[in-house]
């Protein structure tokens, strides 16, 4: 394969200290701004003033992948906010007992 | 191509009722959600189960699909018979956003049928953002790597048609990425309608099973069968990483399960992770009449009783 360095895209982790405004979450997961604020509101995303106005909004970007899950979850099990806020809680619980467990195998 | 049975993945009868149809998705797609599911093939049955779905909850592809007839089997050749679709109209929609990730076999009987809007409305925006997963190696984020991934993306030719245009980037996986994060890369989504700014590419990691690690967040873990004079007595022993192999120094009176932590020695991120060490006490086989008596010599001497603790707690 013919190999051009000038051709590599760098990109930029989205983590923990990035930070994401309601605009930008709502076009990365091609959501309506109403429905990411619903989530807001359900508990499943926390911005950094979850009270205050909508458009100081900070998400830190562990929140784009939670928001990336529900929303598939919402697609394709029909799910309602209440349940998705239930099954990430859920999710997290599953992922840190199968951490516990590495050890202990 | 090869045919697909949407009965058959859904697991119905075909004269099952649309409330059928729905009891059954919703069953299988609760089951193999990537999301949620560790089934290995999740992935792939559930977007078999959706291609199904798809088509059987509308009235109007189930009854085209039906008039394919009873007798294909899945997995058969197939080719869709010439104008097969006379008469039947599909309004399109209800692909949901992954419609490009259908087999060939529903985009050859429904894939032109969908409706989109077409180019050249006079709308100037910006483009959408693309998703796409990448699967790396635990050592790629150790040095960082450079991958070559493929991204099908759709797009209008020239009669408005959706097609998928292949096209491949050379991406930099950037040193200390942790599984689940995303990596974003800018402008790489679709150029913006009527010259607009082009929208980005967001990459999700996942990294490949390792046959000796395993990944917690930052922190690695890793189980090293040592000798029970290693443990007992102490001992330095070569410890492999993935930044390479260490000399590991193991405390005299460890035992089975002790865990040594290497600090800093787990994903580099930007809070790096730590590298636990699980000690596993490996037995030498008496396999010959010099081990069996050196066996018999512990036992003698050593007076040990392993289940003391247990006999007194019970």
């Amino acid at each position: 394969m013919n190999e051009n360095d000038s051709n590599i895209v760098a990109g930029m982790i989205i983590d923990e200290e990035i930070s994401l405004t309601l605009d930008e979450v709502c076009r990365a997961c091609a959501a309506e701004t109403t429905v990411i604020v619903a989530l807001v509101e359900e508990g499943v995303l926390e911005p950094s003033t979850p009270g205050g106005e909508t458009d100081k909004w900070v998400f830190s970007g562990s929140n784009l992948r939670r928001a990336r899950i529900a929303l598939r979850l919402r697609r394709d099990l029909e799910i309602n906010l209440a349940g998705i806020a239930l099954m990430l809680d859920l999710l997290d619980e599953i992922e840190s007992l199968r951490a516990g467990q590495l050890g202990q195998q | 191509m090869e045919f697909k049975d949407y009965y058959d993945i859904l697991g119905v009868g075909r004269d099952a009722t649309d409330k059928d149809i729905k009891r059954a998705y919703q069953k299988l797609a609760r089951k193999f959600h990537p999301d949620v599911s560790q089934h290995a093939d999740a992935e792939e049955r559930f977007k078999e189960i959706g291609e199904a779905y798809n088509v059987l909850k509308d009235t109007e592809k189930r009854a085209a699909y039906d008039q394919l007839g009873e007798n294909w089997q899945q997995g058969q050749e197939f080719r869709p018979p010439p104008e097969w679709d006379a008469g039947f109209e599909f309004r399109g929609g209800g692909a949901g956003g992954d419609s490009g990730a259908f087999s060939d076999f529903f985009e050859s009987l429904f894939g032109h049928g969908f409706d989109r809007p077409g180019p050249g409305s006079g709308f100037r925006g910006r483009g959408e953002d693309h998703h796409a997963k990448v699967l790396i190696d635990l050592e790629d984020t150790y040095q960082g790597a450079t991958r070559t991934i493929s991204l099908q993306t759709p797009d209008l030719d020239e009669q408005g048609h959706v097609r998928l245009r292949s096209r491949s980037l050379n991406v930099s996986i950037p040193k200390g990425v942790k599984p689940g994060q995303q990596i974003r890369l800018a402008g790489q989504g679709t150029a913006g309608p009527g010259g607009g700014p082009s929208g980005d590419l967001y990459l999700e990691i996942a990294f490949r099973q390792h046959p000796v690690y395993r990944i917690d967040g930052a922190d690695i873990h890793l189980r090293l069968p040592v000798a029970p004079w290693e443990a007992a007595l102490g001992a330095t022993v070569k410890t492999p990483t993935p930044a390479g192999v260490v000399e590991l120094s193991i405390p005299e009176g460890s035992g089975g399960g002790t865990r040594l932590r290497l600090r800093g020695r787990g994903i580099p991120a930007k809070q790096p992770g730590d590298l636990y060490v699980e000690l596993q006490i490996a037995l030498p086989p008496a396999d010959s009449d010099r081990a069996r008596e050196i066996y018999r010599t512990m036992e003698r001497e050593l007076g040990f009783n392993p289940r003391s603790d247990m006999e007194a707690r019970t």
